[in-house]
């Protein structure tokens, strides 16, 4: 079966440039070996702290940023290797929500012209037949037509957040990716745009790639979820599986320490020492190894293998070094990969 | 200690006055931790800062009440003998730690100054006193960082930063307005751990602000509830969590996704509506608007707080009734 979407290695490194002559004198390894699918109708959630290269990931699916190395596939088709005509052409199956619905709506637009735009990009329907589609929108994200010739600072945030869930949505896609898409809304108005975003899945069948450093968000939306660590995924399972059996001791630490809305709760909380190391000179060996409550004499040395350390569960950890090493390309597609260069030399 | 009776802090805008404050009461006695919790815009931050003096007026006009500390009223005191107190007596800390920071002097420069003002001290031995603060608050090498300047540092470094200087004086009071939110989650639960570590040792009070109900679970023993400048409930925090009894409480903690929460399984409650500008305010229950058990009651008279349970107290006319 051929997943919605398939990404293999995914590689994003920026250079660093200084002085006069813009010699550069680093790498930020912001993606580094990432590799996950999205299935049809499902939801990924990626999380992970700031500058774990969650963001990065998502605009190198979509191409906003290009990608160093690796595989995108969309419905089988890897889309790096595409012209920029028929990337265009591809992405209006591909949309996207931004964190902050204040900075991401163009003030002297009208809601209209807002929700018009994608339709006149991509489609040849008049005037009166667009109007019906941003009316459509409009009403599938619990907003009224006549708010179509309001201008955005007339909407509250979470009312902007649902007018970006109608641009991205109005010419009917089939991925959405999310990135931090209720961060900057207030915990009640959260609640109306998760709830939305769930719905409309169900009626649209929708893929959602979604983005957070929230962990209680990212489970409650999320079939499936990839915790991200400087750059790399580190564990990814089904939602439930991940919460109730995290396997990575960066995984365990990181649950352990949200605040939970329960003051009965007895906790051990694993408090990490130090800070997240700068992802333009990773730690060799095991990225996590230098905060790592376990870590082990290989964990300096060797970066660890993605292996799979239960059906479906698959950590980046020399503690399963046991596991079976997990191969991200489905053995009908081999054959068809371009070259790539093995990029963190991790795989 | 700290006694805030019928605060109103209101602001003069173009649209009319908001009242961002309106009549807001609470107690806190020493080495407490009370949470003060709500929204954007419920002016618990407003709050914080008018019991610091920060309030330039105008814009903000103090239409009302007192704040005593140490039974004298601050909305009263002269400037200079606010000044005296402020980072020393009370200290507050803020959401981000970068804008707090000056940015062209180091951080031991901002540091010893605390002690300089304060305490008198030389250089040489607020210098001291600098490198002693970052080394309590687990800054790792404080004889380098003292050096450094703020951009040099980690969100989390920062913070550590602006925690030795707000507790440099051992002060009776601390305010700390979002000092978390900035934070990643790992970093964030180091932070609370430093804070409940400090309150300990050196037994202050700390006035904790937030919208986070997971935050205020975690370290707060009080906590009251604002919508609008308003207090809505106040309780002991396991009374909170046990009995919420206002619709909004309810509401707030019905609103996120509990651990182990799924969209296949849970539903996630929603509070229809938003939530009023303050310049036009609702004339009764300021949440009637958008409560699932408003009566007709609501919409004319504003609620006042009633103690409901013991230490329990709601402003709301449904509860009220049982």
């Amino acid at each position: 079966m051929v997943e919605l979407l398939e990404v293999r290695r995914l590689v994003k490194h920026f250079p660093v440039r200084r002085g006069f002559l813009g010699r550069q004198t680093a790498t930020v390894h912001a993606v580094d070996d990432v590799s996950f699918s999205l299935g049809e109708n499902e939801t990924l959630g990626l999380v992970g702290e700031s500058g774990c290269g969650k963001s990065t990931t998502g605009f190198s699916i979509l191409r906003l940023i290009e990608p160093t190395s690796g595989e995108v596939r969309f419905r089988g088709q890897n889309i790096l290797a595409l012209d920029k005509e028929r990337m265009r052409g591809l992405r209006r199956h591909m949309q996207i929500v931004f964190q902050d619905p204040f900075g991401s709506l163009n003030p002297r637009l009208t809601v209209e012209r807002i929700i018009e735009e994608p339709l006149l990009n991509y489609e040849t329907i008049g005037g009166s037949g667009r109007r019906e589609r941003v009316a459509e929108a409009l009403e599938l994200v619990g907003l009224l037509p006549e708010h179509m010739r309001r201008f955005p600072h007339e909407f509250s945030g979470g009312q902007r957040q649902r007018i970006c869930v109608a641009r991205a949505l109005v010419l009917r896609p089939s991925l959405v990716v999310g990135d931090e898409p209720v961060s900057a809304l207030d915990v009640s108005v959260r609640a109306q745009v998760l709830n939305l975003m769930v719905k409309l899945q169900r009626r649209l069948n929708l893929s959602y790639l979604f983005i957070s450093h929230d962990l209680a968000v990212i489970r409650y939306v999320s079939h499936r979820v990839g915790v991200m660590y400087l750059g790399q995924i580190v564990e990814l399972a089904e939602a439930k599986t991940l919460y109730a059996r995290p396997l990575h001791p960066y995984t365990r630490a990181l649950l352990s320490a949200v605040p939970v809305p329960d003051p009965r709760r007895g906790r051990t909380r694993i408090l990490l020492k130090g800070d997240v190391p700068s992802p333009m000179n990773p730690p060799a060996g095991c990225r996590f190894h230098p905060r790592c409550p376990e870590m082990m004499p290989p964990c300096r040395e060797h970066p660890p293998l993605m292996r799979i350390a239960a059906a479906g569960h698959i950590v980046r950890c020399h503690l399963y070094d046991g596991g079976e090493p997990w191969n991200p390309i489905p053995a009908a597609c081999n054959g068809s990969a371009a070259q790539h260069s093995t990029a963190g030399g991790t795989l | 200690m700290l006694s805030i009776r019928h605060l109103k802090t209101y602001f003069r805008t173009p649209r009319g006055i908001a009242r961002a404050v309106d009549g807001v009461s609470l107690q806190m006695g020493p080495g407490e931790i009370m949470g003060v919790v709500g929204e954007s815009g419920c002016g618990k931050s407003v709050m914080a800062l008018s019991v610091l003096g920060l309030l330039a007026s105008p814009p903000a006009l103090f239409a009302g009440g007192e704040i005593r500390f140490k039974g004298r009223d601050l909305l009263t005191l002269a400037p200079e003998e606010l000044r005296r107190l402020r980072g020393d007596q009370i200290s507050m800390i803020f959401q981000e730690p970068m804008s707090a920071l000056n940015p062209v002097f180091t951080v031991g420069n901002q540091l010893s100054e605390v002690f300089r003002v304060h305490r008198g001290l030389d250089r040489s031995a607020a210098r001291q006193g600098a490198v002693e603060m970052l080394a309590k608050v687990g800054v790792p090498a404080p004889e380098r960082r003292v050096g450094e300047y703020p951009y040099q540092l980690s969100g989390g470094m920062r913070q550590r930063v602006m925690i030795a200087m707000a507790l440099a004086c051992r002060p009776a009071l601390l305010l700390a307005d979002e000092p978390t939110t900035a934070l990643d989650v790992s970093i964030q639960a180091q932070i609370l751990e430093l804070m409940l570590g400090l309150k300990e040792e050196l037994g202050t009070a700390i006035l904790l602000i937030t919208h986070d109900l997971g935050v205020v679970a975690e370290i707060t023993r009080r906590v009251a509830v604002m919508y609008t400048g308003k207090i809505m409930e106040e309780a002991a925090t396991e009374e909170l969590f046990d009995h919420p009894l206002h619709p909004y409480t309810r509401g707030l903690m019905a609103s996120i996704p509990r651990a182990d929460a799924s969209f296949e399984t849970d539903a996630l409650n929603e509070i229809r509506g938003v939530v009023p500008s303050a310049v036009d305010l609702p004339p009764g229950c300021h949440f009637e608007p958008r409560c699932p058990e408003a009566v007709a009651a609501c919409r004319t008279h504003p609620p006042e707080l009633e103690e409901l349970r013991p230490g329990h107290r709601v402003a709301c006319w449904r509860a009220n009734r049982g």
